[in-house]
């Protein structure tokens, strides 16, 4: 081991940390993206996490993983595969190990390979690394015995070091890419700000971490240095989809003037946002963990009723439980944000794991004729403007919006340029004139937007009923009138479709693609990343990627005409492909449809591409 | 300050039944608004669906009608969102208890400033008569053509279980009881719940009988009042009095028994032991109780909400949405 280290230049690299769910991998994973991102390398990550509120220890369910793409310039997606792989128990090795490229580097804890380890993971031999065939280089490291000789004599109990075990990993690996600690040594007293004994633990242990692989050099042949490409100058942070989206609302309800209020119920994969929004009490923002759902739905319109910007957020389940109360928002034409951070279905399905599948619901999902306005947000980053687009097309427009975004996004980061506020369009609600005074009634429209106007419970001379029944559109008073039923329910559809979106855009061979391939969504990145990939190739594909999907753009179905074969890949069994057959008459697409619950794999679509270009 | 008259309130021609109890309680709830003299326009009604839930719209307020069973949950966003705002919440035995329990207890449980009405005619009379939550173990109706096999609720219990700091009750056609409760809910600062008796003329006729006419109040209703002794009868010649774990009535002058004897009623008292007791009486035996039984005070949830975003906008540094931006790990591209 004493041959000199080369240190070879990457573009990109994707580690992923597994071990148990409750080895610290989130946390390891988060800190390497950190102190990636601080130098300036562009990152992509997936939390990918067990539904279980806590498998057995070791076990092949309990795996916790983390992946994290690196790169020089920019990422779209966390990677199909890893470089490095740090697997900190058997089962981790076991299921993770088909994640690793053929050239990836294995860093496992030798402790934690003991017999009884071996038989958790269901392992037949005392070698699993044999017995799986691994042939890639392995850090066979004893992590926990380093772990507790580095920590003796801090007066820390055993279980405690063994907490720490995850930082001599991070270390390692940030020997491996020639990473500064500085910045992980700052996060972690941040995040230990109230127990810096704990901080000062974890930072000990990771330079022994990083000093073991600079001691023994390891047993790899190389370590990598990922430079930093030009980017956008600028302030960046590391944001998660969830707190994007949290970010867009607070940054709407300021644009507007308003206050925000969030009534929710916790639900996975949506609570980060309830979480987020209930820390800025500072900003004036009224966060209520509501009894159910429907409360939280509910409570939102009682708060639009009266004034305030108004979210719920949820995931599929919830929305089925919303959808009576986003039904009386539709017909009293209040303004208010329904969050659906799509996760496995149907039912109660994959709690933690990424779908596409609540595109139908969030479009028809209601009784009657009920046009509600859906915006899909394409990328962590992206939750940010989807949401902030999502307030104020729900305020200026009078209705609900379903923003979709997805268990992949919302969990997984990228680094973010911070936003600047003054150059984001301003949010006008229709609020009623001092004209209208006295003669108000809460159905009349601004006839070129057919957006109603709105006066708030206070305003003197504007009292008005709203309600569930249909009801006169001049008067406001109930009725049952089969012209002006008819009447409302035109207007109520065509108000939406006046909302006004920006045009799809096509990305990759404009002019002369073979193949377009469509998305909505979350899946932006890996699609984005096919495409490139394909073009790198010398084949001609382009990319229409939908974010605006009711009303859709004006271009939709001129794009949609414009290439010879067209392919809708979605993370369903094809709603968005039905949903486009309905709106773009003669459009028949190929189709890419998968329900894994995992990210798309960017080998796989171009493989699927390729053959569609073939045909 | 301007004063007020019913009229100010008055919106829009009922469409109940001749002689159904809304109509009563609609115009003492008229009468009621008046006297509190806060502005039309700065009171909103929110209602479920049923009966009893068309009443906004003969209001001259801010109003809503909503859905079944989540008039509470919008009364709650509505009053957390401006707590300036008077909220008053109608619902029906079927649209409160049956399918927006849930919310009916979180409301009360979470002390939000709501006057939360609760009209029990213990029949659900839109649907065309079926039974309801409040509805006797054996009422026959037409989902329940041999009885039910169930047992009630009594919107007392409910409120106390849920922690309810008050509890009042009236019947539709006593104007003035009703008045008097509808204004001392509404003085209430938290969660207030009223019962309103009333009669379903087509599908639940006489269901309150026993109370219902002045005749039969003087003879089966107490009238509770805070600090008074608790006497009722024609002639206030009968009391209340404990007895073990529960009450018993009386009759002074009997077994020597004055009017010292008789147990004075506590509406603030914390412990709502007795007033549970008061609340749950019944004829024959005993005599039904009526206007406020229960009356403490506690914090109410959306005072404590707005206290909080106080506390912290003092205690925390950022201020607005750039401020946020810079609490992150941020790092600079040049």
């Amino acid at each position: 081991m004493a041959e000199k280290i080369e240190v070879k230049e990457l573009e990109e690299v994707v580690v992923r940390f597994s071990g148990d769910s409750g080895d610290g991998m989130q946390l390891a994973g988060n800190i390497f993206s950190n102190v990636s991102a601080t130098v300036g390398n562009d990152i992509c990550t997936f939390p990918d996490y067990p539904a279980d509120i806590r498998a057995p220890q070791g076990s092949l369910t309990g795996v916790s993983g983390f992946q994290v793409h690196v790169g020089a310039e920019k990422v779209f997606t966390p990677g199909d595969l890893c470089d490095v792989l740090v697997a900190m128990n058997p089962a981790a090795l076991k299921t993770q190990y088909k994640f690793a490229k053929s050239t990836a580097c294995i860093i496992i804890d030798t402790d934690c390979f003991q017999k009884s380890d071996l038989e958790k993971a269901a392992f037949v031999t005392d070698n699993p690394i044999e017995e799986m065939g691994i042939k890639q280089d392995v850090i066979a490291a004893p992590i926990t015995q380093m772990v507790k000789s580095c920590l003796e004599g801090t007066g820390m109990d055993n279980k405690a070091m063994l907490k720490c075990r995850n930082m001599f990993a991070l270390g390692l690996v940030c020997w491996l890419f020639n990473r500064d600690l500085s910045v992980a040594e700052t996060f972690l007293r941040e995040k230990f700000a109230k127990k810096p004994e704990i901080a000062e633990a974890n930072i000990k242990v990771i330079h022994a971490g990083y000093d073991y692989g600079h001691n023994t050099h390891s047993s790899v042949s190389y370590t990598y240095r990922i430079e930093s490409h030009a980017k956008t100058p600028g302030r960046y942070m590391d944001i998660s989809g969830n707190k994007a989206t949290a970010y867009g609302l607070i940054a709407a309800a300021e644009k507007a003037g308003m206050h925000l209020f969030l009534g929710s119920y916790p639900i996975t994969p949506a609570t980060d946002v309830l979480h987020e929004l209930s820390k800025h009490k500072s900003l004036g923002v009224t966060t209520m963990q509501c009894e159910d759902e429907i409360s939280g739905c509910a409570s939102s319109i009682g708060a639009a009723f009266a004034g305030a910007l108004a979210v719920t957020s949820t995931s599929g389940p919830g929305v089925c439980l919303k959808s009576e109360a986003m039904n009386l928002a539709v017909i009293t034409e209040l303004p208010l944000v329904v969050l659906d951070v799509q996760r496995g279905g149907p039912s109660t399905g994959l709690p933690t794991k990424s779908e596409q599948t609540d595109l139908l619901q969030a479009l028809f999902g209601r009784n009657g004729e009920s046009p509600m306005p859906v915006i899909a947000a394409t990328s962590p980053t992206n939750c940010f403007d989807a949401a902030y687009n999502a307030c104020k097309i729900a305020l200026e427009h009078m209705t609900p919006v379903v923003l979709l975004t997805d268990a992949f996004i919302a969990n997984g980061s990228a680094a973010w340029k911070l936003p600047n506020l003054d150059e984001y369009p301003a949010i006008n609600p229709p609020y009623v004139t001092e004209e209208m005074k006295d003669n108000y009634t809460p159905y009349r429209r601004n006839p070129e937007t057919d957006v109603r106007y709105w006066a708030l419970p206070g305003q003197e001379g504007y009292t008005h009923i709203l309600g569930g029944l249909e009801k006169d559109g001049n008067t406001g008073a109930i009725s049952t009138d089969p012209e002006n039923h008819n009447l409302m329910c035109h207007l109520r559809a065509e108000k939406v479709s006046k909302i006004p979106v920006p045009d799809v855009k096509v990305m990759g061979c404009v002019d002369d693609a073979d193949l377009l391939i469509v998305g909505f969504g979350g899946t932006y990145g890996h699609l984005y990343t096919a495409m490139e990939e394909m073009n790198k190739a010398g084949k001609k594909v382009a990319l229409a990627h939908f974010s605006y999907i009711n009303p859709l753009p004006k271009n939709t179905a001129e794009v949609l005409r414009r290439y010879k074969k067209v392919v809708v890949a979605e993370q369903n069994l094809g709603q968005f492909a039905g949903y486009l057959r309905m709106k773009v008459d003669g459009f028949h697409p190929y189709q890419f449809n998968q329900v894994k619950g995992q990210p798309f794999v960017v080998s796989e679509l171009i493989a699927a591409f390729e053959e569609i270009l073939k045909k | 300050m301007t004063q007020y008259t019913a009229k100010d309130f008055k919106k829009g021609q009922p469409r109940w039944c001749p002689g159904c109890g809304d109509h009563f309680f609609l115009a003492s709830l008229h009468k009621a608004m008046a006297e509190i003299g806060i502005p039309p326009y700065e009171t909103a009604v929110i209602s479920g669906i049923g009966c009893s839930s068309r009443l906004p719209y003969y209001m001259n307020t801010y109003a809503m009608q909503t859905i079944h069973g989540r008039a509470a949950a919008i009364a709650t966003g509505c009053k957390v969102a401006n707590p300036n705002i008077t909220v008053w919440q109608i619902s029906g035995d079927g649209d409160g208890l049956a399918i927006g329990g849930n919310h009916f207890i979180h409301a009360i449980r979470r002390n939000i400033d709501l006057n939360m009405i609760l009209l029990n005619n213990r029949i659900y009379g839109l649907t065309k008569g079926q039974y309801s939550p409040t509805s006797p173990r054996g009422f026959v109706s037409k989902s329940s053509p041999y009885g039910t096999v169930e047992d009630p609720f009594h919107p007392a219990e409910l409120c106390f279980g849920a922690r309810g700091r008050f509890f009042a009750r009236c019947v539709a056609t006593d104007a003035q009881g009703t008045v008097d409760v509808l204004k001392a809910a509404a003085a209430h600062k938290g969660a207030s719940v009223v019962e309103v008796l009333q009669n379903c003329v087509i599908f639940n006729n006489g269901t309150h009988d026993y109370v219902y006419t002045k005749e039969g109040r003087a003879k089966h209703a107490i009238y509770v009042e805070h600090g008074k002794p608790l006497l009722f009868g024609e002639n206030n010649e009968y009391g209340l009095m404990q007895e073990g774990f529960g009450l018993k009535v009386v009759k002074l002058g009997e077994n020597g028994i004055t009017e010292k004897d008789i147990l004075v009623h506590d509406a603030h008292c914390e412990d709502n032991t007795l007033q549970l007791k008061l609340a749950l009486m019944e004829g024959p035996d005993f005599p039904v109780a009526l206007g406020v039984i229960r009356d403490v005070e506690a914090p109410t949830y959306e005072t404590a909400v707005a206290e909080q975003i106080e506390e912290i906008k003092v205690k925390k540094p950022y201020h607005n949405f750039n401020e946020l931006l810079n609490t992150n790990d941020i790092w600079e591209v040049k």
